[in-house]
């Protein structure tokens, strides 16, 4: 049994012995994505378990152990936790908890800490929590390695293409079901090839690009009736995840619409290039620069692959790349603004707009900080410049009710559909 | 073409409108459907008059409104949004309209037409709607067509939060019990409402032109219509109020239905119909009781927890007399010197607590006869200071320690008190027979009980009826937690997915405990609380709120019979420890010829301009209430020493040209968020660049209208939203440039991991940038500055200025260099001020309160006077940085990486090493960041030995639960205080 062991701050730390013999359990936020990234951990020899507890209760217990001023996401990252650990069938004493920390001056960057104080209020404080960060805590038995994380890029790719073309695929099938099976099937075969050591280059990612465009183009569908597209934007929990965003995306399907929602490629870039703006606008090391530049222009690399293979289908529209969204947010928040999705967030508005998906939702946790500015505070301004622009903003808590939400979401709806309708009368 | 059917079913109402070809309207009904949504969505359709019209008709038919989703979902007719419905509606019969305002029971939109069709509705907050002036009118004892004609009498207006009905009822309720008029009020709640709906929705658009107003409030609440015809400044033309207003959605569904099918009515009718029975699924909660016999067995537990009861017709000796004039109910206890009980009463103050007491009081002394001498009273309460006066009480104790001491008395042994009373939550832990911490809920959560009476007033039962219906279903819904007010969208969803009103019941009474444990008391395990819990407050003589609470906590409690009156019976308690020889309360004689007349007026002795009220009573003694300070009394003003007025006062001066010539031109500077902390940096910058530096006014209420229409974000705190005002105020002035930096980076002062500015405060000028018009036209610069990098600062700053003012860059260094210095003496000038007023303290043995917050909680605008209280309590105020500067860097539970909020950290941690210091954390509502440091906070104090005062504040001048709060800290540091002597002495006897 693995002793537990802290570091001179008194914080417990994951050792090698608990990597061997724990397991350690992962929050849900992309399906996709993350099921590939578990494989990628336990191909580094950890016991990953992705949890996909969704219960009412993981609200409930988000809310006994943190302040329900805090962030939803918070809550229900730490609530997924709590939940599955008292409810999973897991031996408390041999879990560890994955969170990421991003490091920026919004809130969110205390999670770590909330689910520490959560565990220790519920008595488990032998629990250790590993963050999955750029140097900002480190354990002897987890390290982020560069051939780790440049796996993980991989898999963050393909998750976005496989996001991008089933999404663009799923309204319009033929038969029900036909696009999720083909996401599983996928995400079982690029599993099997991680596990084989295959698909790990940028040319074998490239061909792995090709071969999921033309399976996902090869499922039956109908596209005689053009359904109006509705692109999801919004702090980054809310927008991907189920859970916190009560099932949007299925909401927007299930009104007849295509939901468009960019990846997580561009916010991995932003996270990086953060680093490089600090630089440039307040001073910093050079070195740092230098690394933080090399590592962004890679991931730019891979996002120029996946952009080419998706514009050569023919079939698939392409969404656009890193240096674009700097280019349009511009106009409207300094580089400098980067806390929590910063200008990332106006400019994935912008892209929409510009790509012709003008219906967008905002979604964000009550009363998210970086979102008064970069989200609901730019919408005025994108009217302005863009009048048929269609936002709505919707706010996520624990008890924001899922039909207040819904109307408001129907109400841009029918605003766009409108317009859609105007436009159509005016081109005939 | 066929007829067309428009239903709108909203939170409260339902419309039905029939309507022909020629968009001739046949039929209109407007009807309350008390949750019983699709039961009287049939009944209105197969009334004779309609049901002759449609039976055997094809018809069009649709549903609209925000109930109306559901019952569209489960029977399969049409639906269509309800913001479109009403512009349909508008765009046809009301042509060349501007806008729509509309307000609903529980929504308020606003349309703009004009171009691209753009709507806006209230985001997850019920304020300003109709349910908030019901609970208003509930609040008030009135209805609400007595609040409209009261409104239409009135004088002033009060200002008043309608944001969150909770905000309001803490605004509403001390201008009540102070004396206010009630007229006043009423429209004061109306403007509150327009207000609300002006800054929460326009959102950066103005409201002019031709404006129509709809939905039921305006339709019916005249004086709710004179409050936005005379604020938008309106004439006959360009205010409209159609005839059909409060169902001009269903109007517009029915418009739009002719894009839909025809059907046959009758098979409509039959959908709607079978949908009726269909349940879905909703979230349950477990029931209260099982069986009958496990709900008498509980009820004979807790009646078995009384006092000794004497008769007040038979009993002859002293007596002492309690009086709680709480927010919304009044309590009397006249006790024997034991504790027995000889006469109690409680009920609802009807908003005039005095002429309760008077009447109250004149039946005592009628019981009492000769036998019974009072020799002792005492007041607590909200109405503690109006009662004394009127009434000659002896004493006056702030409600906390009322409740204390009821609890004590009753179980010696208690160690946890909660007192739910009508809307305030009251909660403190027992520690060695002292108050070891007192939670009062937070602004946000305030308002339970009288929350669930205006529910079932809502839902057209009496409360103590609608408490009984939930406790025995068995499927009580579960609404959540939040703040109280957002229930009401939670009830609503419950009532889509046909939750009964029984199940409702039940779950409001299941929140209300929730929001108790983990809103308030924020506690994971019922052992967080103690042994010995003793639950009151009128609230919890529900049954179905204690069984809920007794389940959450997993463990009895004792609730006393009198568990409403344990506050009078508490204070009672008081007047008798003060062993007087005979109270000084008016006798039955002087009770005769009482008179009480309240006046408001505007105070003019200084620049804040409080609104009082002026009391007189019988032989001409008087009562002023609303007063922060004693000028209005006659008294001189005393001024403690007070940190934040020396610091507001030592940067109002820095504007000007200083030491410069000013050539360069005037730059505004926007006087808020981090500009409180930053000035003295960028003035120095400036005047040494000859620039002259124009400081926009001082915060006000003015100023923050000014700006309020650009404010895109409701929920962002108040210090942020003044900035629009204060950048209007500046291009008022006709500054040639406006500097206000974005910095995410704030000093470093190496006591945290990073040195961050929140988002918020970071961000804003590229907000104010997108959302103020007129900036455009403006030299507005708002780079992205670090200040936190001297050098590198020094080279982007020349480039800056080079650029933007053609300033040679020698220059600007050196300035530069000047500007860190100035910001160094200002901070050292606040140490060295901070460390005299200490001593000053020390000299005079005053303690000490270190008041922590962020730079700009000092602007009066911001803490409405708070500092001015803290001193009139002879305490010597100082503020964080004044202290913190004195602990290391060490590890926190939290991540340690603002600023601000690392100085409030290390001013704690410093307080818990002085005797004679004491903390109060100042809140803004909407802070996200604070919902982290509040819990760091109040570990650190509480580890180390300290009371921990948390004051939330937000546009809302109420100083009434900042008072208790501060009162109640003091009655707790004197608690201390003697147990500590009491200690001392024991061992100095040993």
């Amino acid at each position: 049994m693995a002793e537990l062991v802290y570091n001179e701050q008194g914080r417990l730390l994951f050792t090698k012995e608990m990597k061997e013999e724990y397991t350690i359990l992962m929050p849900q936020m992309l399906p996709i994505h993350f099921s590939m990234f578990r494989k990628l951990l336990e191909l580094e020899g950890y016991h990953v378990d992705q949890l996909n507890n969704d219960s009412r209760n993981v609200v409930d217990e988000g809310l006994k152990y943190v302040h329900n001023d805090t962030c939803y996401p918070a809550l229900l990252v730490v609530g997924q936790f709590m939940d599955a650990i008292k409810n999973g069938g897991y031996d408390p004493h041999k879990v560890a908890l994955f969170i990421t920390q991003t490091g920026g001056g919004c809130r969110a960057s205390n999670y770590i800490h909330l689910l520490r104080k959560a565990l220790k209020k519920a008595g488990m404080d032998y629990i250790p929590v590993i963050s999955v960060s750029f140097g900002l805590e480190s354990n002897p038995g987890f390290s982020l390695t560069i051939p780790l994380i440049q796996k993980l890029i991989y898999g963050m790719m393909y998750g976005d293409i496989i996001m991008n073309v089933a999404n663009q695929v799923r309204p319009y099938e033929l038969n029900r079901g036909d696009t999720d099976k083909m996401v599983t099937t996928w995400v079982d075969r690029l599993v099997d090839r991680f596990t084989r050591g295959q698909g790990m280059s940028r040319k074998a990612m490239r061909q792995g690009f090709d071969e999921i465009i033309a399976d996902f183009a090869a499922i039956p569908v109908d596209l005689s009736q053009e359904k109006i597209r509705v692109g999801v934007v919004g702090e980054i929990y809310v927008k991907f995840s189920a859970l916190g965003n009560n099932h949007l995306e299925e909401f927007l399907l299930s009104e007849g619409t295509e939901p468009v929602v960019p990846g997580l490629t561009d916010f991995m870039i932003f996270k990086i290039f953060n680093r490089v703006t600090d630089c440039n606008i307040y001073g910093g090391s050079f070195a740092k620069k230098e690394v933080c530049t090399f590592f962004m222009g890679y991931i730019e690399k891979c996002q120029h692959d996946m952009i080419d293979a998706l514009e050569k289908s023919g079939r698939f529209r392409a969404p656009g790349d890193f240096a674009q969204l700097r280019e349009l947010a511009k106009d409207y928040l300094g580089e400098g603004c980067k806390m929590g999705e910063g200008w990332l967030l106006t400019a994935e508005m912008l892209e929409l707009i510009h790509s012709g998906t003008n219906n967008i939702v905002c979604t964000q946790p009550f009363g998210c900080l970086p979102n008064h500015i970069v989200g609901k505070g730019m919408i005025r301004a994108l009217k302005d410049n863009y009048p048929e622009s269609n936002i709505v903003a919707i706010d996520y808590d624990p008890s924001a009710t899922k039909i207040n939400q819904e109307n408001r979401i129907k109400l841009m709806l029918a605003n766009g559909k409108a317009m859609a309708k105007k436009r159509q009368a005016a081109a005939v | 073409m066929s007829l067309r059917i428009g239903i709108d079913i909203g939170s409260t109402t339902v419309k039905v409108v029939v309507l022909d070809e020629a968009n001739k309207l046949l039929f209109r009904s407007y009807e309350r459907h008390f949750s019983k949504v699709r039961e009287k969505t049939c009944e209105i359709l197969e009334r004779p008059e309609v049901y002759s019209l449609l039976t055997g008709q094809q018809v069009h038919m649709v549903i609209t409104g925000s109930a109306g989703l559901g019952v569209s979902k489960a029977s399969g007719v049409d639906f269509v949004q309800e913001v479109y419905a009403t512009a349909a509606a508008v765009d046809t019969f009301i042509p060349g309209t501007d806008a729509v305002i509309e307000l609903g029971g529980e929504d308020a939109k606003i349309i703009f037409f004009g171009g691209a069709l753009e709507e806006r509705m209230n985001g997850s907050c019920a304020g300003g709607t109709g349910a908030f002036i019901d609970q208003m009118a509930t609040l008030m004892n009135v209805s609400a067509d007595e609040l409209d004609r009261l409104s239409l009498k009135h004088e002033k207006i009060y200002p008043i939060a309608s944001r969150c009905g909770v905000f309001a009822k803490s605004d509403i309720q001390p201008i009540l019990n102070q004396g206010g008029r009630k007229e006043d009020v009423a429209a004061s709640i109306f403007q509150a409402v327009v207000d609300q709906t002006i800054a929460g929705l326009t959102q950066g658009r103005e409201l002019k032109g031709k404006i129509v107003f709809l939905g039921g409030p305006l339709h019916f609440l005249m004086g709710l219509r004179e409050r936005f015809v005379e604020t938008l400044q309106l004439d006959e033309e360009h205010a409209i109020f159609p005839e059909d207003g409060d169902c001009f959605a269903a109007i517009g569904a029915a418009l739009c239905a002719t894009d839909y099918e025809v059907h046959l009515f009758d098979e409509q009718l039959k959908k709607l119909e079978e949908s009726q029975n269909a349940v879905s699924s909703v979230d349950t909660a477990p029931v209260l009781f099982a069986s009958q016999e496990e709900y008498d067995a509980f009820c004979q537990r807790h009646n078995s927890q009384h006092p000794p009861m004497y008769d007040i017709a038979t009993y002859s000796g002293d007596a002492y007399l309690g009086i709680d004039a709480g927010s919304t109910t009044t309590k009397l206890a006249l006790i024997a010197p034991d504790g027995g009980l000889l006469y109690t009463y409680y009920h609802s103050n009807m908003g005039n607590p005095v002429s309760i007491v008077r009447q109250e009081l004149t039946r005592l002394y009628e019981l009492m006869g000769d036998r019974i001498t009072i020799k002792g009273s005492a007041v607590t309460g909200y109405g503690e200071d109006l009662i004394k006066n009127a009434f000659r009480c002896d004493l006056g104790l702030v409600e906390t320690m009322a409740h204390y001491n009821a609890a004590a008395h009753f179980n010696p042994e208690v160690d946890f008190i909660i007192d739910i009373g009508g809307q305030d939550m009251k909660c403190f832990k027992i520690r060695n027979g002292a108050v070891d911490s007192i939670m009062l809920n937070e602004a946000c959560s305030s308002g339970c009980g009288s929350f669930i009476e205006t529910f079932a007033r809502a839902l057209g039962y009496d409360i103590a009826d609608f408490a009984k219906l939930g406790l025995f279903t068995k499927k009580p819904v579960n609404l959540g937690s939040r703040c109280t007010v957002f229930m009401n969208s939670s009830v609503k969803q419950a009532q889509k997915d046909g939750a009964s009103v029984e199940d409702i019941s039940a779950g409001l009474s299941i929140s209300i405990v929730k929001n108790a444990i983990y809103k308030v008391l924020r506690m994971s395990s019922a052992d967080d609380l103690g042994q010995h819990i003793v639950v009151q407050g009128g609230t919890f003589y529900n049954d179905a709120v204690l069984r809920a609470f007794e389940q959450e906590l997993g463990r009895e409690v004792i609730r006393p019979t009198i568990a409403g009156i344990m506050g009078a019976f508490g204070a009672a308690l008081a007047a008798k420890k003060l062993a007087l020889e005979k109270s000084n309360i008016l006798s039955a004689e002087e009770l005769q010829h009482f008179q009480h007349t309240a006046k408001p007026v505007t105070c003019n002795g200084c620049t804040n301009h409080c609104s009082l009220t002026v009391n007189t009573f019988d032989g001409g003694r008087r009562f002023i209430s609303g007063n922060r300070c004693s000028k209005p009394l006659g008294g001189k003003k005393v001024q403690n020493p007070d940190l934040m007025k020396w610091k507001y006062e030592k940067l109002r001066t820095m504007q000007g040209k200083g030491s410069g010539t000013g050539v360069r031109g005037r730059i505004g500077i926007p006087f808020g968020l981090n500009m409180y902390e930053n000035l003295p940096f960028w003035y120095a910058l400036l005047t040494s660049l000859n620039f002259e530096v124009v400081l926009s006014p001082e915060s006000s209420r003015k100023l923050y209208i000014k700006g309020q229409r650009t404010i895109p974000s409701d929920t962002v705190c108040y210090p942020a939203k003044l900035l629009h005002g204060h950048v209007l105020a500046l291009l008022e002035e006709g500054v040639d440039a406006i500097l206000y930096p974005c910095m995410s980076y704030n000093f470093d002062e190496g006591t945290s991991d990073n040195n961050y500015n929140c988002p918020v405060v970071a961000y804003y000028p590229d907000l104010l940038a997108a959302n103020i018009p007129q900036l455009k036209d403006t030299r507005f610069y708002h780079p992205y500055f670090g200040l936190h990098r001297p050098k590198d600062f020094e080279k982007h700053a020349s480039d800056f200025f080079l650029q933007e003012f053609d300033v040679p860059k020698k220059e600007t260094m050196a300035a530069v260099r000047k500007a860190y210095q100035a910001y160094d003496d200002y901070k050292n000038e606040v140490r060295g001020t901070g460390r005299e007023y200490i001593a000053y303290a020390r000299k005079h043995d005053m303690p000490i309160m270190v008041v922590a917050g962020r730079p700009y909680h000092m602007d009066p605008e911001i803490n409405h006077g708070i500092n001015d209280l803290i001193a009139g309590f002879n305490f010597v105020l100082i503020t964080e940085d004044a202290v913190a500067y004195h602990m290391d860097k060490q590890p926190r539970t939290v991540l340690n990486q603002w600023t601000y909020h690392s100085r409030m950290y290390n001013a704690a941690r410093y307080v818990c090493t002085q005797d004679d210091m004491q903390l109060i954390q100042l809140v803004s509502f909407g802070c996200g960041v604070d919902a982290i440091t509040t819990d760091e906070m109040r570990s650190i104090l509480e580890d180390g030995g300290k009371l921990y005062t948390q004051l939330k504040i937000d546009d809302i001048s109420n100083l009434g639960a900042v008072k208790i709060r501060v009162r109640s800290l003091i009655a707790a540091m004197e608690a201390r205080d003697s147990e500590q002597s009491e200690a001392q002495a024991r061992s100095a006897a040993v």
